[in-house]
């Protein structure tokens, strides 16, 4: 693994013009990920994962205006990157996978047709070479009867396995950075955990960097190198998965992992933790700490610019007023 | 596939004997056909003779039998005006007919489709007010109107066409023209529908994901789920103008099939009337047919249904 990390963002700002004014979706994100490592960025809904991700691929809807001190992909910039570079680099070293395998596929097409386009886009190779590569990734991805499937169209398979379908077209060219948008929200339980592992193996296997978006603190538990915590469109807190579980320091990821049980320690019967209030209006200027409304260690100062904190560990920063993330006497004097 | 395409004759068949018995039905229901033969003058000793000439006085499930045994065979009797039979009548006509029709189909096609195309990617944008604008303009505006002006403007102001007759391609442009605009603004509005819809589709951003290049995301992602519906309306549209062109045929005195029904029409011309409705009825049925199949092809959901 080298030192130069393989995606690196500086202040990703996205604003979306709104009737009522700009809606300041995503405000100042700036992470590193390096070759291998899986990122998980957690947040509830409507806290900007998803922008997020379709911002780094270069997908977002035309009106949404992005801008950023820097999103630099393996030493190319992916802000002055013309049309015709991105796409070089879209399927064939940055993909992605989608919230919902049910219509991520197109219907008029097979399956065969669709893996192989993704070959065929980046790579000088014959049509038969392509479905052969096809039939390899769909076994690899643990879709028996592989070779008969390239025939099928998308409305003949189940949700889970349009879904393994969608891990191997991302796949295809094996690319350096998959970024994965909620994978697994839209699928059965029982297969949620299923497409999770295939998902994990596949990136340790091809040692491929991963973007993976969630709002399971369960799903993060198990397969993060790294967590960001996003809340209203900022990063709040960031670092190692192991600091992030062991010592959450921002209030609001406090109260996610509180929202967990934890077999053992939970007891039968017991309220599990909610965090009350509703996320603020993104729409027109946004001042100060987004979550203060919600939370119950605001003090005056929160409703100020907010400082960037790094602690103990220095991947672990913070963004609150409270260096530690919490309310002290002398803080508040 | 194959289960779907027999499927779908089997109904097209079914569909064209239902039509042919409705069309033979209406011999009857215009009166005694055979007064009409006969004339304002004739006593009933002649038309009695002529409903024994004619076969009239036999059970009508009978005539019907004889009549469809014959129609089948391309043998639709005898034009009671031009004494001529009625098969090779229609024949002659015919050919200008689908002249008109295909290049009036084409016409609507190649100019609304990447109309409604470009307005679906820049929606808003001036050629997607001016594609509004063509396509208000063509469904307000009466066939007959715009034939008239086009006359106007380039066979006797301009004098580069000829404003009647069919003896050279020239004298096709105007009445293309006219047919394919009557028929361009569903299909452009209907294109341009599909698209928007199509664009913001997850699977087009799947599409573009893949490094698919925008050219491909439109045409080979976009356009071939957009024009599903387009291939139905254009079916409908094209038996229209094989049927219907009757107003531009008689403007520009082509002398098709649509005029032969309006002319038969008022010479009480049965068996020709027949014989055209038949043949209409008969190329809506195809092309609903080849249009079912068409979409079968490009929608892999509808065969399975």
């Amino acid at each position: 693994m080298s030192n130069d990390p393989i995606l690196s963002v500086r202040d990703l700002t996205l604003d979306i013009p709104t009737a009522g004014g700009t809606l300041h979706a995503v405000r100042g994100i700036d992470f590193d990920l390096h070759r291998g490592e899986t990122l998980c960025i957690v947040g509830e809904s409507g806290s900007g994962k998803s922008l997020t991700s379709l911002a780094l691929m270069g997908l977002l809807a035309p009106k949404i205006q992005r801008s950023a001190a820097r999103i630099d992909f393996d030493g190319t910039d992916l802000l002055k990157a013309s049309r015709r570079q991105l796409r070089h680099l879209r399927g064939a070293r940055m993909s992605m996978i989608f919230q919902e395998p049910m219509t991520s596929l197109n219907p008029a097409y097979t399956i065969g047709d669709q893996l192989a386009e993704t070959l065929l886009l980046h790579r000088k190779v014959s049509r038969a070479q392509a479905r052969a590569r096809a039939v390899e990734l769909l076994e690899k991805v643990g879709i028996t009867a592989a070779e008969s499937r390239l025939s099928q169209f998308p409305h003949q398979l189940s949700g889970g396995l349009r879904q393994r379908v969608m891990i191997a077209m991302a796949l295809m060219c094996e690319p350096e950075l998959i970024i994965a948008d909620e994978p697994t929200t839209a699928l059965d339980v029982t297969i949620q955990a299923q497409i999770l592992r295939l998902l994990v193996d596949l990136q340790r296997e091809m040692n491929m960097a991963m973007i993976l978006i969630t709002h399971d603190l369960g799903v993060v538990a198990r397969v993060a190198d790294k967590v960001a915590v996003m809340y209203a469109g900022e990063l709040v807190e960031t670092g190692s998965a192991k600091a992030i579980f062991r010592q959450p320091a921002h209030p609001y990821t406090r109260g996610l992992i509180n929202c967990i049980p934890v077999p053992g320690r939970t007891e039968r019967g017991a309220r599990l933790g909610t965090i009350p209030g509703i996320v603020p209006s993104l729409v027109g200027e946004v001042n100060g700490c987004p979550f203060r409304g919600r939370c119950d260690q605001a003090v005056d100062a929160c409703a100020n610019a907010i400082p960037l904190h790094q602690l103990d560990d220095d991947t672990h920063e913070l963004r609150c007023v409270h260096p530690d993330g919490h309310r002290h006497e002398e803080v508040t004097a | 596939m194959l289960r779907f395409i027999l499927k779908r004759l089997g109904l097209a068949i079914l569909v064209a004997f239902t039509v042919s018995f409705i069309s033979f039905s209406l011999l009857f229901l215009a009166g005694d056909p055979a007064i009409a033969i006969a004339g304002e003058n004739a006593n009933a000793e002649d038309i009695a003779a002529i409903r024994e000439l004619y076969g009239f006085d036999r059970p009508m499930l009978v005539q019907y039998a004889e009549w469809l045994w014959n129609a089948l065979r391309f043998d639709f009797g005898q034009s009671y005006y031009f004494r001529l039979p009625v098969a090779d009548l229609i024949a002659e006509r015919l050919s200008v007919t689908m002249t008109l029709g295909v290049c009036g189909i084409l016409f609507a096609l190649l100019t609304a489709v990447p109309l409604g195309v470009i307005a679906a990617i820049r929606p808003n944008s001036l050629i997607d007010r001016i594609a509004l604008f063509l396509s208000v303009a063509g469904q307000a505006m009466p066939s007959f109107w715009f034939g008239l002006i086009l006359i106007v403007v380039f066979a006797i102001q301009l004098g580069w066409l000829p404003a009647s007759g069919a003896s050279s391609w020239r004298h096709f442009i105007m009445p293309t023209v006219v047919l394919g605009y009557y028929a361009m603004p569903a299909i452009m509005r209907l294109t341009r529908a599909g698209m928007l819809e199509v664009l913001s589709a997850d699977y087009i951003r799947t599409a573009r994901a893949k490094g698919a290049s925008e050219g491909r995301v439109m045409f080979k992602h976009a356009l071939r789920n957009a024009i599903i519906p387009v291939v139905s309306l254009a079916a409908v549209q094209m038996g229209f103008m094989l049927g219907g062109s009757i107003v531009v045929e008689s403007i520009f005195a082509l002398h098709g099939a649509g005029f032969l029904a309006w002319e038969s029409i008022g010479r009480n011309d049965l068996p020709t009337v027949q014989a055209l409705i038949l043949v209409f009825a008969l190329f809506y049925i195809i092309f609903t047919f080849l249009a079912d199949v068409l979409n079968a092809w490009l929608d892999p959901r509808m065969r399975s249904s």
